[in-house]
């Protein structure tokens, strides 16, 4: 599926929330769903900064896309790497330098945008995007 | 006057808003405390009728706006009992009171020396330090704490020697909200002809402060932890000390004397405030100080008391919830975490319920180190809290944790 197609989906999967709990619990979930992240992975060189609670994401190029492995401290966090991943993982730089990340506010999770968040969604996005950046020139 | 927090909240607008679809429950008092009418009042009729520069222009609103600042300097003088008027300085906060007083000893020490702050600091009273031992060479050591949060006396008594040149630490923590021993610290300094430093953040919201009485040779407040506006605060220091040591901003409005070859400081307080200052601020922060002594800071502290035995007592109910820094002595604040669940979870879904707190390591990363956490949950109460919205946080945590676990 494309990067926009897996867009799609979600933001139909968070339509049907009717309130905030149905959808911490929704991420609650995700987040459980995790690939579980190589402990030694989990180093100062996969961390990113800025985040209250410690976030670390580490990328592998392989047969042209990029795949990701991520984790967090926090769980709430952990969801929305969930997220990103099924909308990221195993995708071309390319697509992914090309993709808009206005899903973010079209399932209501804006707030977590904001950098004072400290949560490391918009850390997160730019490190992945930085990634893509960098293996697109491979 | 009897304490009355329901007319209380109706000096705050702010107290109406709508958070999330719920009403706003503040828990973040120690990080900014809410802004009464009369302090909002008083910034807007400073712009609408004396707006002008002070102490320079010789027309009417410049006496006016003047008059206005200096009387906030005696107000701030005859709430904390300083001896002398210029003993006060206005600085933009305490963060900005510690940087003058580390910038002002950096002549003043050498390889010889040494300073003590305590374990319990915020990184602002850290940081200035650290800087400026390696500036001066000069030694940096540190009070440690005991297992439940508390500085260590005895081992404060081995620490410091004549070779002591200066004492800081925080009246209150703000990460625990833990009171420190600072008379006894501040005798014990004296004898070794140590100066102490007493950072008051946050404590002199919570209590009356007698400076004269403390014998203390600094102290700072910020006014955005009173009341008051944020960006202003104040400097305290012992007049001789302040005549002693240098400015380390320099500009218009702290000279006397300038010529190229040499500039002659203002005296004090003018020496300090450099600049154009924060006008409106400082006269709302006398204003904040005014109100919150009409309230009276005794029933203040009563009242406070109360709702921290309630709160502790009602989360303690909650299992697997650990509270730090749990010990008789302290401010209306509480510092907890769920077992197994990161601060920041839990912050944010009570923020869906309107509750306001602070979450991480509340820039005192040291402390947390000492529990070996990677942060707390902070809830801060102040006087405009009510018993009420204790409840409403309470069944907020249940909620969580069933979420979250």
């Amino acid at each position: 599926m494309t990067i926009e197609n897996l867009q799609e989906n979600l933001i139909e999967d968070f339509s049907f929330f009717e309130d905030w709990t149905q959808k911490y619990e929704y991420m609650i979930e995700l987040s459980k769903t995790l690939d579980k992240m190589e402990e030694s992975l989990k180093n100062d060189k996969n961390l990113i900064k800025g985040c209250q609670s410690k976030v670390w994401l580490n990328a592998e190029f392989n047969d042209g896309k990029i795949n990701f492995q991520a984790d967090s401290e926090a769980i709430i966090t952990k969801g929305i790497i969930a997220i990103l991943l099924m909308i990221f993982n195993n995708k071309t730089p390319n697509e992914i330098i090309k993709s808009d990340v206005s899903f973010i506010e079209k399932i209501g999770l804006k707030e977590h945008l904001s950098p004072n968040r400290a949560n490391g969604l918009y850390s997160m996005i730019k490190q992945i995007k930085f990634y893509a950046i960098a293996y697109s020139k491979k | 006057m009897e304490f009355d927090v329901k007319n209380i909240r109706e000096d705050f607008p702010i107290l109406k808003k709508q958070i999330n679809g719920k009403q706003l429950i503040y828990f973040d008092n120690a990080a900014t405390s809410q802004t009464p009418t009369c302090v909002i009042n008083s910034i807007s009729n400073y712009y609408n009728n004396y707006n002008s520069n002070i102490h320079r222009g010789v027309h009417s609103l410049s006496e006016e706006a003047t008059e206005a600042y200096e009387e906030s300097r005696e107000k701030l003088r005859k709430h904390f009992n300083a001896k002398h008027k210029e003993e006060i300085i206005f600085t933009s906060g305490t963060t900005h009171s510690i940087n003058i007083v580390s910038n002002g000893f950096l002549n003043l020490l050498d390889e010889n020396d040494e300073i003590i702050v305590s374990g319990l600091e915020h990184h602002s009273n850290i940081v200035p330090w650290q800087m400026m031992c390696n500036k001066t060479k000069s030694k940096l050591k540190v009070i440690p704490l005991d297992k439940n949060g508390e500085l260590d006396l005895k081992k404060f008594k081995r620490l410091i020697s004549e070779k002591t040149k200066l004492v800081f630490l925080n009246h209150v923590s703000n990460a625990l909200g833990i009171i420190n021993p600072i008379e006894e610290i501040i005798k014990i300094s004296h004898h070794y002809d140590a100066i102490v430093l007493v950072d008051g953040a946050q404590s002199a919201a919570h209590f009356k402060i007698d400076l004269q009485k403390l014998n203390v040779d600094f102290f700072t407040a910020s006014a955005h932890k009173l009341c008051g506006p944020t960006g202003v605060g104040f400097l305290y220091g012992k007049k001789e000390l302040l005549e002693k040591i240098e400015p380390f901003m320099g500009g218009g409005e702290m000279i006397s004397d300038v010529t190229f070859d040499k500039t002659t400081y203002a005296d004090i307080p003018h020496k300090f405030e450099a600049g154009t200052p924060n006008i409106s601020g400082v006269i709302a922060f006398g204003v904040a100080i005014d109100y919150m002594n009409n309230i009276g800071f005794e029933k203040i502290r009563d009242y406070e008391d109360k709702l921290l035995t309630y709160a502790t007592k009602k989360l303690k109910e909650i299992d697997d919830l650990i509270i730090y820094g749990d010990v008789k002595n302290k401010t209306s604040v509480i510092s907890f975490n769920l077992t197994g669940s990161h601060s920041y979870d839990v912050g944010s879904i009570l923020d869906k319920f309107g509750i306001a707190v602070r979450t991480g390591q509340h820039c005192a990363q040291p402390i947390m180190d000492h529990f070996n956490i990677p942060g707390t949950v902070r809830v801060s109460l102040s006087f405009i809290n009510t018993f009420k919205e204790i409840d409403i946080l309470y069944e907020a945590i249940v909620k969580a944790k069933s979420m979250l676990s």
